[in-house]
């Protein structure tokens, strides 16, 4: 582990404020207020808006993704066979997802975002420009969810969060080998950070 | 306690559960094991706020530490699996014989990266006996079903873990191979005529009782 301290910092069961603070009084003692400064104001960089901010970003993913494979289902010429029928089951999947992220987010007291606007482009042209950019959204999907979990306060939110990304990967999979490619780059997939995520989506999204 | 903790307490109430986990864990796992159970019942006390945080990030070390172990003996039975199956020529495909290629590695690099996490927590890995001669006996069908239902369980596994991971790096680590181990799952369901997702649109996870019993089967026993 990188940094220890941050361990000692990550406690269950209280507020992420106390402990925070809490453990960096705990560690100063210890290691001495400059040494663990640090990492607390890394700790606190990373809770960022907490979880609703979290699941909102989600969800504008699995927005973007779900109303892809719908005009995807409409629009892809030659759309067939085995590539139909995966549209149809992602699409279907990305929904309800959309669904249950946005029920959590009111169980939080918070406010669901709107669906983005969308432009996908050339994405539709054929069947193979489609698969081309369904691998780029399920593969970022599982990027994005992954950078973003460890941040999640609540335990069940967590839960959530990776029941849906686990499916993004089935899905990456699928796509992947449809596309003819290995079905996983790497022996560890990458966790994205929000701002790596946002830049990857932002040729789909029209203001 | 939170609740989060119910898998480890019904290996502790559970005594038969928690003898299959000892025996899996080895030595020093039942060490761990025992301290973590004494480290368990001391979070249970109310505490005071000043020794609080220090005591309850002691637990949730040992805790990261088995769950970390446990993470280790899955991927040395799959590598095994995969070991096993590619030694003995079962599979005459080529192209599925190259996926398992590329998955085995992939679990290797598992097995690297949880032992060398097993030792940053102070612990010394454990490396299960295992033994597939039964599952390659009954062919390529038999073989390919399942390296599925094992990357089925193996996906399920670390997601019935995630959310009791203390450690940040633990967690992040820990999803990295989930979602990669969900990707290996997908095809191999497809190859073995399955549905890609067995769950529907959202991935169920078991807990270490859940997991534990269909992984011995592979295991040897050893006295």
């Amino acid at each position: 582990m990188k940094s220890p301290e941050l361990g000692s910092i990550d406690v269950q069961g209280m507020t992420r404020q106390s402990f925070v603070v809490r453990g960096a009084v705990a560690a100063g003692t210890v290691y001495g207020v400059s040494a663990v400064a640090p990492f607390v104001s890394e700790a606190l960089a990373q809770e960022g808006g907490g979880d609703v901010d979290i699941l909102n970003f989600a969800l504008t993913l699995e927005y973007l993704e779900s109303t892809f494979y719908e005009q995807a289902l409409k629009d892809v010429k030659g759309l067939a066979g085995d590539a139909m029928e995966v549209a149809k089951t992602l699409q279907a999947n990305e929904a309800e997802h959309v669904d249950a992220l946005a029920e959590a987010i009111k169980g939080l007291g918070g406010t669901p975002v709107k669906p983005p606007g969308v432009d996908f482009g050339g994405a539709f042209a054929s069947q193979a420009a489609f698969l081309k950019t369904a691998q780029t959204f399920e593969d970022l999907g599982v990027g994005a969810l992954n950078g973003a979990a460890p941040n999640i306060k609540s335990k069940a939110v967590l839960g959530s969060a990776g029941s849906i990304v686990q499916v993004e990967a089935r899905h990456a999979a699928a796509i992947r080998e449809l596309n003819g490619q290995p079905i996983t780059e790497a022996a560890f997939d990458k966790a994205l950070k929000e701002p790596q995520v946002l830049q990857a989506v932002k040729p789909y999204v029209k203001s | 306690m939170h609740d989060d903790d119910t898998s480890m307490q019904e290996l502790v109430r559970d005594d038969s559960s928690r003898k299959r986990f000892l025996k899996m864990m080895g030595g020093t796992g039942a060490a761990a094991f025992s301290i973590f159970v004494a480290a368990c019942g001391e979070d249970e006390k109310p505490k005071k706020s000043g020794a609080s945080s220090s005591s309850a990030a002691g637990a949730g070390r040992k805790r990261d530490l088995e769950i970390v172990q446990y993470a280790l003996t899955l991927e040395h039975v799959e590598t095994d699996f995969y070991d096993a199956v590619i030694r003995s020529g079962v599979i005459k495909d080529k192209a599925l014989a190259a996926t398992a290629a590329m998955i085995r590695d992939n679990e290797q690099e598992h097995v690297d990266a949880l032992t060398a996490a097993v030792k940053n927590l102070g612990g010394k890995p454990q490396k299960p006996q295992t033994s597939f001669d039964s599952v390659i006996k009954g062919g390529a069908k038999k073989v390919l079903e399942t390296a599925a239902a094992v990357e089925n369980l193996g996906a399920a596994a670390y997601l019935g873990q995630a959310a009791r991971i203390q450690s940040k790096e633990i967690l992040a680590a820990a999803l990295s191979i989930h979602t990669v181990e969900g990707r290996h799952a997908a095809a191999l369901n497809k190859a073995a005529g399955k549905s890609i997702l067995p769950d529907g649109a959202f991935a169920k996870p078991a807990s270490m009782n859940e997991v534990l019993p269909q992984v011995k089967p592979f295991l040897k026993e050893t006295s």
